[in-house]
């Protein structure tokens, strides 16, 4: 079909841009802050995907050591990583070196192709790839569906470089350590966190989520099982699992968290709370979805009772939370 | 899990031949992007294909179907046929058609019914890949069609109609659970679920890590029988979720046994049993 351009229609667009000038030239959600030495945040809106946020709806940023830059997820498009490259440039001129992928859904993984040029390591978690492949399809039709031509040359980048489960991988930027940890089925299967040795910044990206409802779509056993190891031991492990095992305090093997970035929300330094917060909505949904299963209950039956006390703590709750049930049900069916 | 050779051949013939028309109809609608924008014309393809050009009447005095509005994961939507029809043995639901119109594979399951065994609800669950259309065909013994449709929108963002946890999926392949209440007494409906431990993967992913297309694995024939004597069979397809659940409900006149046989496209056979007293503790 053809499209027509209608009269007036692109000046309508130019003075209704004019008048959102005094609000902030800059659209929301394309500018980074320094959130502790050389770690650079530009938050996601807490919304769903939509186009007046463009799709910059996760926390994705960037880590400058002496020598190179590590990039921490890349947004839902190309433009928005575009969009993270230009800000990266406007900090440093230093290479690009690497791009980590913190898990596969689409606000945090489709803007790889951004950073192309510059020849960067790609890197994931061992199961990323497959979950990626699996989901091409469905993630670049739906960013086309929702986003339209914000998402035009948005494509999907395959990790160059893996972290298995229990493994951890460190990269050394030049005068700072980054360590990535790949973990068993918790928010999704090919979940990775990176732990900055400099500053004690742990970005945990989608493991935690704060004042936004957690999204699940792993294992919620397997997320519950990370966050409560985390919570109690009160340090980050960046020995791989095949190391000694770990007193449960700070040690070489395991290091002092000062702040942790999740992957929606604003950074914690209060962070056992948040993971408190978490692990709450999260087992209540889990006891109350098995009663329901022991009674013989179906999921409608489920979502439209279970959890439900949780409404007011949670941004986005009406759109995720029936999902979060839908999944853990079929989940915990077969304990 | 148990190797079956006991499956019921009677309509073997039947299946077969449905197995290559839900084939060449999957195989067309991929060929056929283009379709995929006319929702209208897809379902008359799909029609056409199973029905011909037999008549097909509102359902609405015969079924039931609930569905969500929207579906929340896309991998596992649940839906509920409820049989509004007083089942005789005169008339009764002989075959009850799943179609979900804008997925890769329309025909999601074929249900049939011996006419023994009343029903009241059957309930499993599907993936949905975008906005469609989703029927619920009944051919009741007399021949004559009944249709009833829901539309369901597509989920979020981040949903995609893919399994979780692939290999963790594989681990328990063929694992077979019937689960029903603890109280129940003889000559009463029974409401059974029956769930099947499968990644029923479709086939249709490219993997771009092997370069090629991830071959289907999925679970085709299922048939439950109580005492040998059939209470449904279904051909099921790679629309049904991973971790295949049916709920139907049945009335066991006598103790004995429910069975379940299962086969993939694989060709693997599984089978479960369980034995069922005249009548349930309490």
């Amino acid at each position: 079909m053809k499209r027509r351009e209608i009269p007036g229609l692109r000046l309508l667009f130019l003075s209704m841009v004019l008048l959102l000038l005094p609000a902030g030239v800059v659209a929301r959600g394309v500018t980074a802050e320094e959130i502790a030495p050389g770690i650079y945040l530009r938050p996601g809106i807490q919304e769903e995907f939509a186009p007046p946020n463009h799709g910059h709806i996760a926390n994705i940023g960037f880590i400058v050591g002496n020598q190179a830059v590590a990039v921490i997820d890349t947004g839902s498009t190309l433009n928005e990583g575009l969009w993270l490259r230009r800000l990266i440039r406007e900090v440093t001129d230093l290479p690009i070196a690497y791009v980590i992928l913190t898990h596969m859904h689409p606000d945090h993984s489709l803007g790889a192709a951004a950073f192309r040029q510059d020849e960067p390591e790609y890197i994931g978690h061992k199961q990323l790839s497959g979950a990626l492949a699996s989901r091409q399809s469905v993630y670049l039709n739906r960013m086309n569906q929702i986003l339209g031509i914000m998402a035009k040359g948005t494509e999907m980048v395959l990790p160059t470089r893996t972290v298995d489960v229990g493994e951890v991988l460190k990269l050394d930027l030049g005068g700072r350590g980054l360590y990535l940890r790949g973990y068993p089925t918790a928010h999704t299967n090919n979940d990775l966190s990176v732990y900055d040795d400099k500053t004690g910044t742990l970005w945990l990206s989608d493991l935690l989520f704060v004042e936004r409802i957690p999204v699940m779509d792993g294992s919620l056993r397997g997320w519950l099982k990370i966050i409560g190891e985390l919570g109690d031991r009160g340090c980050v492990q960046v020995a791989a699992d095949s190391a000694p095992p770990l007193k449960a305090e700070a040690s070489e093997g395991c290091k002092t968290v000062n702040r942790i970035v999740p992957g929606h929300g604003p950074v914690v330094t209060q962070w056992k709370q948040a993971l408190g917060d978490q692990r709450r909505y999260l087992e209540i949904i889990a006891t109350g979805i098995r009663k329901i299963i022991k009674q013989g209950g179906t999921i409608p039956e489920a979502v439209a009772s279970v959890g439900l006390e949780e409404r007011d703590k949670w941004l986005l709750f009406d759109q995720f939370h029936g999902r979060n049930v839908t999944a853990v049900f079929a989940e915990l069916e077969w304990e | 899990m148990t190797a079956v050779s006991t499956m019921n051949h009677k309509g073997r013939r039947w299946n077969t031949c449905l197995q290559y028309t839900l084939i060449l109809l999957c195989l067309c609608l991929i060929a056929g992007t283009a379709w995929a924008k006319d929702d209208g014309n897809r379902w008359f393809q799909i029609k056409s294909s199973l029905f011909g050009d037999k008549q097909i009447q509102s359902g609405e005095q015969i079924l039931g179907l609930e569905s969500p509005a929207r579906a929340m994961d896309a991998a596992i939507v649940p839906i509920t046929i409820d049989s509004k029809l007083e089942q005789t043995p005169d008339r009764y639901i002989k075959s009850l058609y799943l179609v979900i119109d804008n997925n890769p594979s329309p025909v999601a399951a074929v249900f049939h019914f011996p006419g023994k065994h009343s029903w009241e609800t059957l309930s499993t669950r599907v993936r949905i890949n975008a906005y469609t259309d989703l029927r619920a065909i009944a051919e009741l013994s007399d021949g004559k069609l009944y249709m009833v449709n829901n539309y369901v929108k597509a989920s979020g963002g981040c949903s995609a109609p893919s399994l979780k946890d692939p290999a963790a999926a594989m681990a328990q392949l063929g694992k077979i659970k019937f689960r029903m209440p603890e109280d129940y007494s003889q000559g009463d409906l029974l409401p059974t679920q029956l769930l099947i431990k499968h990644p029923n993967n479709s086939g249709l992913q490219f993997d771009q890590v092997s370069r090629f297309y991830i071959p289907a694995d999925f679970v085709r024939t299922i048939q439950v029988t109580y005492n040998g004597e059939e209470v449904f069979t279904a051909d099921t397809d790679i629309s049904i979720s991973e971790d295949p659940s049916i709920r139907f409900g049945f009335i066991p006149q006598e103790s004995g046994v429910l069975e379940v046989h299962v086969k993939d496209s694989k060709g693997r056979t599984f089978s479960h049993s369980m034995d069922l007293p005249s009548q349930g503790k309490g």
